[in-house]
This record gives structure tokens, sequence and C-alpha cells, in this order.
């Protein structure tokens, strides 16, 4: 198997044409199971009642929001090292999805944080970083959007995104040092998770379902990156005239 | 090579000594931000006394996010970036050295206005030596990582908004560790630790970001 073989755009555009229904459909039932999970299957908590069931979407979003953010981080040192075109395509097709996530997240915080803590928005070090994750995927978009030559958006947000991602971890330290008002983290890998596990179930299935819902939309967007990139080739020719 | 960055600092600053128009905006944009927040929060000392340290050093971050979009882009506009790219001396000593003059024209400056303002923010004695002290290390990681953005956005359309955009979230440790310390001071908890997880984060600044706002130029200019 030749990594390189993959990594050209005429071989890319038509495997990710294949895959996206599978995730896309993985997506769509993992999603069902872990909503059914979530909202019929796993008990009240007895401290939060009903409201708590909101973390069947705001975890795996801030989850998914911080990971992405990693991956494009991967990507874009991938891309800059190696100089792989389809590298930065998609780390610019994966930053509107973990845009998408972060503010998700901060919504649902939000909604979770009225009946709990009684206020929309609280300052504390977790809300603090997503918002700062928010605002630094919103800078490598902007960044992104305003460069014409795409070789040079490619370049110039790659680098931004490894300096971001280098920031991250000072952020989070700053904030937590800043404000230390949280309820502890209630899942850890070192220690049992002291939810139920039914829960902890659909928790992970909802986190299954954002990650193959996240490849399935960014391979789509990454195969329209490619489409427009590789306009003038034979090869985008051939495959536009053999499905009319 | 430190012949080279002492060049590019002292021709930075000289030009600036001469167009003074251009740097006394960010010092005087500096003083009136400050000035702008007693009239919208109210004049109650203590109330500003609170507000203070982290009022002056937004307004510093401001100031120079302000400054910054000019950074490379004079330079850029009549070629000289380009001859000065080709030079045999590293590109991060360029850009380490334009960082240092900004700091040197705007960061300086900031130092020396800052407690004035701390007074009218009725901050005691202590707290306008801690503001300073500060400021002295926390405007040079502004400068350094605010290079980073100058240089990826050279030459866009709308570039300084953008070079806001784009660093704000960086400069987000610096905010916390010097409006911190300033806060320790204040309410006697001390704020050594402040002080030397702010100069970390300098020392870190230093080391890697000339080297990628040095890459971000060839990667604008290419």
């Amino acid at each position: 198997m030749n990594l390189y073989h993959y990594a050209s755009p005429s071989t890319f555009y038509p495997l990710a044409g294949k895959l996206i229904p599978w995730f896309a459909a993985l997506a769509f039932i993992l999603t069902v199971v872990g909503l059914y999970i979530g909202f019929f299957v796993a008990p009240t908590d007895f401290q939060q009642g009903e409201g708590y069931r909101i973390i069947f979407i705001h975890v795996p979003a801030a989850w998914m929001s911080m990971f992405i953010y990693v991956v494009m981080a991967f990507w874009s040192a991938i891309g800059l090292a190696w100089n792989t075109r389809l590298s930065f395509v998609m780390a610019r097709a994966l930053a509107p999805t973990g845009a998408m996530f972060t503010f998700v997240a901060l919504w649902t915080g939000a909604l979770w944080g009225k009946p709990m803590w009684g206020a929309w928005w609280v300052w504390d070090a977790r809300l603090t970083s997503e918002l700062i994750l928010l605002f630094l995927y919103v800078g490598v978009m902007a960044l992104q959007a305003a460069i014409d030559d795409p070789r040079r958006a490619d370049r110039a947000g790659a680098l931004l995104n490894l300096v971001g991602v280098i920031n991250v971890p000072i952020i989070y330290f700053s904030v937590t040092w800043w404000n230390t008002l949280h309820q502890g983290s209630s899942v850890s890998l070192t220690r049992a998770p002291s939810m139920a596990q039914t829960m902890l179930w659909g928790m992970l299935i909802m986190a299954l379902a954002a990650w193959m819902y996240t490849i399935a939309v960014a391979l789509s967007r990454a195969r329209t990156l490619v489409l427009e990139r590789e306009r003038q080739t034979e090869w985008v020719r051939a495959q536009l005239e053999g499905q009319p | 090579m430190l012949k080279f960055l002492f060049t590019v600092i002292r021709r930075d600053v000289l030009l600036a000594a001469r167009r003074r128009g251009d740097w006394l905006t960010a010092q005087f944009f500096f003083v009136m931000v400050v000035s702008m927040f007693p009239l919208g929060i109210g004049p109650e000392p203590s109330m500003l006394r609170t507000i203070g340290p982290g009022v002056v050093w937004v307004a510093a971050l401001l100031a120079s996010l302000l400054s910054l979009d000019r950074l490379f882009a004079d330079d850029y506009r009549d070629g000289t970036l380009e001859q000065m790219l080709m030079s045999p001396s590293p590109i991060a000593l360029l850009t380490l050295g334009k960082a240092i003059a900004h700091w040197i024209i705007n960061g300086i400056p900031l130092l020396l206005i800052a407690p004035l303002l701390g007074i009218q923010f009725n901050l005691p004695a202590e707290a306008l030596w801690m503001l300073v002290l500060s400021l002295a290390i926390g405007t040079p990681i502004l400068s350094l990582l605010g290079s980073i953005g100058a240089a990826l956005t050279l030459g866009l359309r709308g570039g300084g908004a953008l070079v806001t955009l784009l660093i704000m979230p960086l400069y987000v440790p610096a905010l916390i560790f010097g409006a911190g310390a300033v806060e320790g001071v204040l309410s006697g908890t001390g704020s050594e630790a402040h002080l030397s997880l702010l100069g970390a984060f300098l020392m870190m600044s230093l080391l890697l970001a000339p080297w990628v706002s040095a890459m971000a130029l060839k990667v604008s200019v290419e």
C-alpha cells in the first residue's frame, strides 16, 4: 500500500465519494441509537434531574471541538513538512465543522448552566477556554477567507493553526489558573467513571456518531475543494463527463 | 549576526522617530481607551481600583494590535522587505529585530504612561510599580506574537482588523498573568507566581515567535 497513491487528488476524489455514504449512514444510525439511550434508557440523575440529558450532545461536541483542532494541526504540520496539497485541503475542510462543534458545546453548555448554576454564562475555566477555542477557529477561517491565492491561504492558515495548537495548553492552563470554579471532570481515563454505565454508553455512542459525522462532512467538503482547485486538470474533466 | 539585528532595530526606530505622528497615534489611543472606562462605569474609587489593572492591560493589548499592521507593511509596499529577505542573514533575525523595534517604539512609551493611568484608577503605589513591571515583561510578548499576525496578513485587505482576530486569542495568557500580578498586589496574595509564568511565556515567545513569523513572511511574500 502506497500512501502517496491516496494523497493524489485524482485518487482521493472518487475514493472519498465512495466512503462518504458509509460514514454518513453510520453517523445517522449511531445518533439514533445514542439519542435513544440518552433519552429513554439512561436513568434520571439523582441530583440534576432530567436536565442533565443535554450532556449526550454537550460532551461529545466539546470533545470533538478540541479533537478537531488537533487533527487540523496534524494535517497542517504534514502539509507544511511534505508539501502535500491534500493535507491542507483536509485541514481546511475540518475547520468549519470544528467551529460548529465548539459553538454547539458553548450553546448546550449555556442551556445546561441555566438550570444547574442558575446562569446562562459563568466565567469558569472550561467555558472560557472553549470560547477562546472558538475565537481560534474563527481566526484560522478568517485568515483563509481573506487570502485569494489558495497556496498562500493554505500555508498561512496552517502556520496559524500550529501556533494555536501550541498555545491551547497554555491558554487552558492560564484560564484554569485564573478561575478554578468548575465541577470536576466526570469522565476521566485514570479513575472509574462516577456516572451510570448506560449514561457512559450513551455518551460514547454519541461521541462516535460525532466522529462519523465529522468524517463524512469533512470528506465531502474536501471533495468540493479538490474539485475547485483541480478544475483545469484532465481527470476532473473525465470525472465530470463520466457522470453527467 | 548581531550587527544585522542592531541594524534592523536601529533602522525601524529611526524611521519611527522621523514620523512621530504614526506612533503617537497608538499611545494616545491607549490613553483614551483607558479614560473611557471611568466614563462608562462611573467614578467610584473602589470600583475603579478593582478594574484598573485589567483595563490598563486590555488597553495595552489593543494599542499594541493597532500599531501592528504597519510592522512589515511599509517595507512590503516599497519593496524593501523583499530585498531584506534576500540578505544572507537568517530571516528570524529580521523578524526578531522588527519585533524588538516595535516594542521600543510602542511598548516602552506604554510603560511610561501606565503609572499615570494607574493613578487615575486610584491604584496604590506598590500596585503602580507592579503594573509597570508586569507591562515591562508582558509587552515584549505582545510585540513578538503580534509579529506573527502581521507577517501572516501582509498585504491583505482589511489587514488591521484581521490581525486583531488572529492574535487576540493568543494574548490571553499574557493578559491573565499580567493583570493577575497587579491584582495579586491589590489583594495581598502576592504576585511572584504570576510574574514567573509571565516570564516563562516571554521566554517561549522569544524562542518560537521570530522563527514562526519568518516562515509566515516567506509564505506571504513568495
